[in-house]
């Protein structure tokens, strides 16, 4: 029988097909007592309507790989950050042509106005020279950008 | 290898193949579904409530943008926005429920409450007005709610604290998106300054029941910058004044919102599909 972090781990999110649940850092804790097991996630975004199919996805593998008593837990703190995507996350995602988040902001939320233009590499061709057309994407965890060097547009996992 | 089949393509997605799907929030998920929900003695439900109205509604507001927006970018913005504050509205009415001791959860609180035991503030449901008035009313609420959620940190509730540390990455995005607009619109065209200056002068009356006696220096802070980018001037509007939406008065528009917001709940009562 495959272990149960083993079966959690390889779940993969309902909207970026390339990471893991423990890619994206919202697979916080698995535990397995007296034959119950335990699953903790966190949201990546309140809202994210990925969250019940998450859910379900791993209730599914688990039950598939012959656990038969399984609970889903929501975890809220401490909240998601984009840091906890892992590194092996972060190249799924620039291979897939999604640039990965930068660091997250801490501190004081500071206020920017104005085009965002930061240096964010293109994934398709690496240059610098880039630029956000929409701070919203498909999906809550994703901005638009543009690369003005091979001028293909791609997706950026914003930082949070 | 273990082959799952099921009979129709929403079973694959439902839990343990329970067949509810998710109507009006029917099949969900409890959002707070293993959270540590007890509650600390004194902590009472009316912040939690008061916060998830104020996003529901507003939400509400945001959704009727979809289709209308002026740049298919800007639909997409307004309705992640709205995603945002609707996942929030489902955390703090879920709490509420928990905490008033009445068994309601969220669906009951959102559908099944009249128009008086609502607490939102009355910003969150006007409407109306062109692009400039949504992007007034988006500033002011996401920059109150911002510098609000961020002394929530330390509140007596727990879950309350949890949720507002996570809103508050998000909310930052919110402000960002409108101050954003705000500084394109007014320093942009005649047009454009006259029409962002329209949307700042018609929702400042409902300013002043954002803070009442509470501090608003953020607040005030945030908006001297940005309408000092954008050209604009700090409206002089008086303040609508008299009870408002934290006592459950409401302007007229309340009633049309709500009966839209609450139809199909509340012509299938209980109903699961």
């Amino acid at each position: 029988m495959v272990s149960a972090l083993a079966v959690a781990a390889g779940v993969t999110d309902p909207e970026l097909p390339m990471l893991t649940l423990a890619d994206l850092g919202v697979l916080r804790d698995v535990e397995v007592r007296d034959g119950k097991v335990v699953v903790s996630i966190t949201p990546t975004y309140t809202g994210c309507p990925a969250m019940d199919t998450m859910r379900d996805d791993l209730a599914h593998a688990l039950l598939a790989a012959g656990y038969t008593d399984v609970e889903i837990r929501t975890v809220l703190t401490p909240a998601w950050s984009s840091d906890w995507i892992t590194e092996h996350g972060r190249q799924a995602l620039a291979e897939a042509g999604i640039a990965p988040p930068g660091r997250a902001p801490s501190g004081p939320i500071p206020l920017t106005l104005g085009i965002t233009r930061r240096g964010l590499a293109c994934p398709r061709c690496g240059s610098a020279d880039t630029v956000e057309t929409s701070r919203f994407g498909a999906t809550a965890c994703r901005a638009l950008w543009r690369c003005r060097a091979c001028a293909e547009p791609f997706e950026h996992v914003k930082e949070i | 290898m273990l082959t799952v089949a099921f009979d129709n393509v929403y079973e694959s997605i439902t839990e343990e193949n329970d067949d509810t799907r998710w109507a009006f929030g029917t099949g969900f998920a409890d959002p707070l579904s293993g959270v540590d929900t007890s509650v600390p003695p004194g902590v009472t439900a009316d912040q939690s409530l008061a916060l998830g109205d104020d996003a529901l509604i507003m939400s509400h507001r945001l959704q009727e943008w979809v289709t209308r927006a002026p740049e298919l970018e800007d639909e997409v913005a307004l309705a992640n926005i709205a995603l945002d504050l609707l996942g929030q509205a489902r955390l703090l009415l879920t709490r509420a429920g928990q905490i008033d001791g009445s068994g309601r959860g969220e669906d009951d609180l959102a559908f099944h409450r009249d128009e008086r035991e609502f607490r939102n503030m009355r910003l969150a449901e006007l409407d109306g007005g062109h692009f400039g008035h949504l992007v007034a009313r988006l500033f002011v609420f996401s920059t109150w709610r911002l510098a609000l959620f961020g002394t929530l940190h330390d509140a007596a509730d727990p879950v309350l604290a949890a949720i507002a540390a996570k809103a508050v990455k998000e909310l930052a995005y919110h402000r960002e998106y409108a101050a954003g607009w705000v500084v394109r619109l007014g320093d942009g065209t005649e047009l454009s300054h006259q029409r962002m200056q329209e949307g700042l002068d018609a929702t400042w009356p409902y300013v002043a029941e954002l803070f009442g006696q509470s501090d608003r220096a953020e607040f005030d802070d945030v908006v001297a910058r940005v309408l000092d980018a954008a050209t604009l001037t700090v409206p002089r509007t008086a303040s609508v004044g008299g009870p408002g939406g934290r006592d459950g008065v409401h302007s007229e528009r309340m009633g049309f919102l709500l009966a839209e917001l609450q139809s199909v709940a509340r012509a299938h009562p209980g109903a699961t599909w």
